[in-house]
Formats: structure tokens, sequence, C-alpha cells
């Protein structure tokens, strides 16, 4: 590891809407080191989406970036215009986005849009451009790429779609790629191949990723480092393993219990109660202690700082022991 | 909940009885002729459903499972009625149902659709919602409609205060529950839910696959669930049918076909499946996207993605055979049930006695 490429440092993202101020993101820090791939998970509502398009530079237009900073090679990219960030984009950061259908443009043959990149962030020549294109094309798999060039985005499967936004995101050979749940809307075999593929593209061109999803299998398939979002806030992270095997935050071991787990079929799943809190006007103290069986009275006044634990993890919640005692307890039941 | 809010549909009978639903070669086609293959003379049929034997069991819980344009979501609407069949034939209890369903016909079998923002008219509140249904079906006395449809909110966990809410005061998960009761109100045999859980969020989710699961146990409903999720498939049924292209491919009781897939599709299915426990290494499962069902290959439909397939394959169409050692297992391939060398998948399966590598 090489220093960290990406840091996010203290980010807010407000969105003025007509019933007032929502802090969709609310001092969020991580960092993600060279060639590293780091998930983030959370449920709607969550801010993850909002983080992703924060570091990108493509807020919608109500929200804007508040405080903080985001730095690219310790470059910080929130004050950049969107003429500098142009110049950011495509070279050293793209995105890969859930529905490709919606983020390719249908009049435009493939071959081009993968070509376009290079043509206009790296002044490539035409020629040299579809070149690159073809091999980029080869690389994520799509069959007969000379002939498929030369055809629409809806000649195209939705997998095969999602590998032309690989392509595209991989064009001008960036340094992060940032993911917005570029798997779900596909099926599990196409969903298993493109995984595959963007763990064997991270190993070989040593590219990083910021990985947002709702899955957490999906994320323990790609990526290394896992970071939980609530509320707008990060609650947990550490090693991706780890941190799925051993929450340390009430809020990651709920979503553990309640997803069903194909390796582990309990009686009946446990959903964690009541409803995401509201981002206009959130619960004093931590966020969380609504919908938490361990909160406790300070949960409800002191707002739980992200405290360093051993093995490189770390946690927002004052009795995180307590997740400890219901997984041995779990343990020694069985 | 009490399981005398709403009374069980006919008494079980005792056990060894027929089947509750049967499909029988049932085919479901859609014409998708464009201008230019008309002119063509070309015959350009879309069959989402191509030869389905099925049965379903009182009080069972049975899995449909497939891809995206396997045509188990037509299978669904086809045994609901909801679209005539072109070929073959559906009996309720062993009576084969007309194309027009009577009413009485159409109440026993009901359907719980994905996405509970589009499943639900946006401008009748609960209480209109469920009246208008209790009325048109002569559920219960009107007198009762209205203790009735407060049973039926309480039945899937929710109040009498969402009776005069518009389907917009709901989150995702309890508008799910709203359509769940509306379902349960006709007091139907059958509920067919159409991937309920997959709009909704993770920790809702849980919500609504233990109500089922809930409702299962005292209504002692028969349950037809659709999901792309086998980790769902697992916790709440008991059999599993696999679709590909149209076809049931594999059917058998939900542990025995984890642990012991026939079909190298269902095997390639399983190793797909995104786990905690084991991170990306080898091959894909599957290679490949599937063919069209406007276009589907000769012999095995699933020939062109099969990493075993023979000559044979191209040649003979294999039928849903059942294995002899296990009666209640059936597979549609040349090589199931032999003891054929056949490559390993992936991450393959752990028998449920061994310990899982999580724990």
């Amino acid at each position: 590891m090489t220093g960290s490429l990406l840091e996010v440092r203290d980010l807010h993202v407000q969105i003025a809407t007509r019933r007032g101020i929502v802090r969709a993101v609310d001092g969020v820090s991580f960092e993600v080191p060279r060639g590293e791939a780091m998930g983030l998970v959370g449920e709607s509502g969550s801010g993850k989406s909002m983080t992703l398009r924060a570091i990108l530079g493509v807020l919608p237009t109500e929200a804007r970036v508040t405080s903080g900073q985001v730095l690219l090679d310790g470059q910080d990219l929130v004050p950049l215009r969107q003429s500098d960030l142009n110049r950011i984009r495509g070279p050293k950061m793209s995105m890969i986005f859930q529905e490709p259908m919606s983020a390719l443009n249908p009049v435009m043959r493939v071959g081009r849009q993968i070509a376009e990149g290079p043509i206009v962030h790296l002044g490539v020549g035409n020629a040299k451009a579809a070149q690159i294109a073809l091999d980029l094309m080869r690389r994520v798999g799509i069959p007969d790429p000379e002939r498929r060039f030369r055809a629409y985005p809806h000649e195209f499967s939705g997998g095969m779609r999602q590998r032309v936004m690989i392509a595209i995101a991989l064009a001008c050979e960036p340094e992060i790629i940032l993911c917005d749940e570029p798997t779900t809307a596909l099926d599990v075999t196409i969903q298993d191949q493109i995984l595959r593929l963007l763990a064997r593209l991270c190993r070989e061109s040593g590219v990083s990723l910021v990985f947002v999803t709702h899955d957490l299998p999906v994320v323990a398939q790609v990526c290394q480092q896992l970071s939980v979002m609530y509320g707008g806030k990060l609650v947990e992270s550490g090693p991706v393993r780890d941190v799925l095997h051993e929450p340390r935050h009430p809020y990651t071991l709920g979503l553990v219990r309640s997803a069903p787990d194909f390796d582990d079929v309990r009686e009946s799943l446990v959903p964690i109660p009541g409803s995401p809190p509201s981002l206009i006007s959130p619960p004093d103290g931590c966020r969380f202690h609504p919908r938490c069986k361990f909160a406790e009275q300070d949960c409800q006044v002191t707002e739980p700082p992200l405290r360093l634990l051993a093995g490189g993890r770390a946690t927002a919640c004052l009795h995180y022991e307590r997740c400890i005692e219901s997984l041995e307890a779990e343990r020694a039941a069985q | 909940m009490t399981a005398s809010a709403v009374p069980a549909p006919a008494p079980a009978p005792a056990a060894e009885t027929g089947p509750l639903l049967t499909a029988r070669g049932l085919s479901v086609t859609f014409g998708a002729a464009s201008i230019v293959s008309r002119l063509r003379h070309e015959e350009r049929v879309l069959r989402a459903v191509d030869g389905v034997d099925l049965e379903i069991r009182r009080g069972e819980a049975l899995a449909l499972v497939g891809e995206s344009g396997s045509g188990k979501s037509t299978l669904a609407r086809a045994l609901t009625g909801l679209i005539p069949p072109s070929k073959g034939e559906i009996a309720f209890e062993g009576r084969v149902l007309p194309a027009r369903r009577s009413r009485s016909d159409q109440r026993r079998i009901q359907m719980v659709f994905q996405d509970p923002y589009s499943s639900l008219n946006p401008r009748m509140t609960v209480a209109s919602m469920l009246s208008e249904l209790l009325r048109v079906h002569h559920v219960v006395p009107r007198s009762e409609v209205g203790s009735f449809s407060r049973e039926l909110l309480d039945l899937v966990g929710l109040g009498e205060e969402a009776l005069p809410a518009y389907p917009r005061q709901f989150s995702g998960g309890q508008r799910q529950r709203v359509a769940i009761a509306r379902a349960l109100a006709l007091r139907p045999d059958i509920l067919l839910a159409d991937e309920p859980v997959s709009a909704l969020d993770v920790s809702v989710q849980a919500t609504i696959l233990n109500l089922l699961r809930d409702l299962r146990a005292e209504l002692g409903l028969t349950l037809m669930l659709i999901s792309h999720n086998l980790a769902v498939v697992r916790h709440l049924c008991d059999r599993v049918a696999v679709m590909y292209l149209g076809r049931i491919i594999e059917v058998a009781p939900t542990e025995t076909l984890f642990s012991d897939p026939q079909h190298p599709y269902t095997r390639g299915l399983l190793a797909a499946i995104p786990r905690i426990s084991a991170p990306v290494e080898e091959a894909p499962a599957v290679q490949g996207d599937p063919p069209s069902p406007l276009r589907i290959p000769t012999g095995c439909r699933f020939r062109t993605r099969c990493p075993i397939a023979q000559p044979v394959c191209e040649q003979e169409d294999p039928a849903l055979t059942v294995s002899a050692g296990a009666p209640a297992h059936s597979a549609a391939c040349h090589f199931a049930f032999t003891s054929l060398p056949v490559p390993v998948h992936g991450a393959g399966h752990q028998g449920e006695d061994q310990p899982s590598p999580s724990q």
C-alpha cells in the first residue's frame, strides 16, 4: 500500500427541500488506499449514493457540499469548478452507474461511446481511440467486438451493457472507479460474471474501487474494506469479512441478521425494528438509538464518535462490547 | 395475530390427496411479429412459457426460481388467470379451470406483486380497497366488512389506523403488507408472491419474509414464491422448481436441490450466489447470456451455455424425468441422475450438517 489515493474528510452534503434542510451526508471520513476496493453499504437514504456523487462532483442541483474535503492524490476536489473537474473525471476517476440503459447514449454507437473518453480527455486520434475501444471490449468480455463496435446500446443485453459501462469507465485508465450498485439490476448469473470481471480488472490494473451497494454478500465478493453508513453517518468500518462476521455496531449486526444468508439458514430472520431516521431532524445522540436493542441513557444524549479499534477497525457505538457479548451468546446457544 | 382472525380456507383434507393446483403442458406465447417479419412470412412467436408441468400441493411452499426472461412471472400470471394460456390446462383440485374463470375460481388464487408502489391504487384508501373486494366477492356480509377489514390488517401487522390512509402515506414495507392483506381478503387457497421483497430495503425484507412464514403456519396457506434470491427461497420454501427459457428444468425438495443439484444450470445458479464466506476466484459459474425466447435453441435449451453439453444435447430435447432413487426429484438433462463425470462448479455447497465457515 502506497498511501491513500482517495481521502474523504468530514464531508457534509445538504439538500434544500421545501420541508427543510436534509443532512444527507453528515460528517463522513474515510480513505481508500491505492489498488484497494472499498464497499460502502447502507439502506436507501443512508447517504451512500450522495457521498459517491459528492466525490465525483455530480450532485443534484438542490444538493451541495457544505463543508469537508475530497482529496484525490492530495488535491481537494470540492472547490474545483466543473471545467477543472472535467480534466480529472476520466483520466483520474470514473463512474459506473446502476442502470446502464439510462447511463449510455441510446443514439450513439457503442464503440464511439467507449472511444469518446480517450479522444476528449487524452487527445488521442480517432483511429487510435477506436483501437483502444476494441481492446477494451475484448478485455471486458464482449464477444465479437469488431461487429459489436458498431452496435447501439439497445442491441445489447443488460449484462453486456454493463460491460460497455465498465469499458467506458476504464477507457482513460483512471486510478479510481466509483460504482453505484453496478449489479443490482442484473440476474444472479450475470451479476456473478460482472463481479468476477471487476475483481479481475482491479487485480490486473491496480485500479481502486469505491463500491456502493445494499447487498452484503456482493460486497464480500469484490471489496477488501467495508464502510457501513446509517442516517448520513459512517457507523462502522474495517476489513470486509471481519465486519460481516464480527460486527462491532448494532446496526451492522442488525443488517447481517435481517438478510437471509444462503449458508446460514435460521428459523426466523430478525428484522431491525422501526424505520430509518429523518435526515431533516435526526434523533439526538446516536442516530440509531431509537431502533437499537442495546441503547442506554447516554446513547440518547451523546453523539458517538467513530472510535478506532484493533485490526484496522472502527465503530461509532458507545457500547460496542454488547455486540461481542450478543455474538458470543448466540454461538454458545448453538 | 391469531389464527381465528381470518377463517382458514377449506379445512385441509386428510393427507395424500391430489395436488391443489396442476399445470399440464402449459404454454403461454406472445405474438412478436413486426411488419418486416410479416412481409417475409416469418413466424415470430415469443414462447414465454413453453410446456410446463407443475403440481402445487396443499399447504406447501413452492419456490419458482430462474433468471429474468425465464417465464416465471408469466407462469404465475397464467396460473392466476391474468393471462390466458395458449396451450395446456390448469386444474384446481382436479377440476380443469376454463379460460374465463368464474368469480369463485378467481378468488381461490391470489397474487402479491413485486412493486408495492405500482400495484396499489393511489387514489383509494386501504378501507375502500378492502371493502370493494369484500363486497364484490361477497366474502362477508355487508355489516361485517368493517370488522373483517380490521382483522385483515391485524393479521398483516398493521393497525386499524391504516384504514383511512392512502398508499402514499405508507413506507414500502407497509405497502407490501397492505398488498398481502388485499390478497388474503378473499380467503384464497393459494397465494402467489412474485418477488415480494426485492423492491424493499434489506432490514424491511426480513419483516415481510417472517410475515409470509407466519401466515403459512397460521392459515395453512399454500404459497408459491417467485424469487431470484436463493437465500430467501431456502428460508421460506419446502420445494423448488427451477425455470430456464420457459421450461421447468429441475424440481426437488429445497435441501435436496441445494445439496444435490442434477441440472448443470441449477449447479451454475448455486455457484453464482454471492456469499459472504467465499471470495471471487474461479471462472464465472454460468457463461454468457440466456438466449432470446424468440429463438429457443434446438434440443436442450441450455446447451448453448452448458459446460457439459454433448452432441446428443443438440439433437434431443430432454424431458423432465423423475429420479429412480428419489421420486420427489426430477430434472430435464440427459446426464441427470447418472454417475457420468461432470465438472464440478466453484464454491459448491456444504451439507447442512457441516458447520458453515462463518461460525
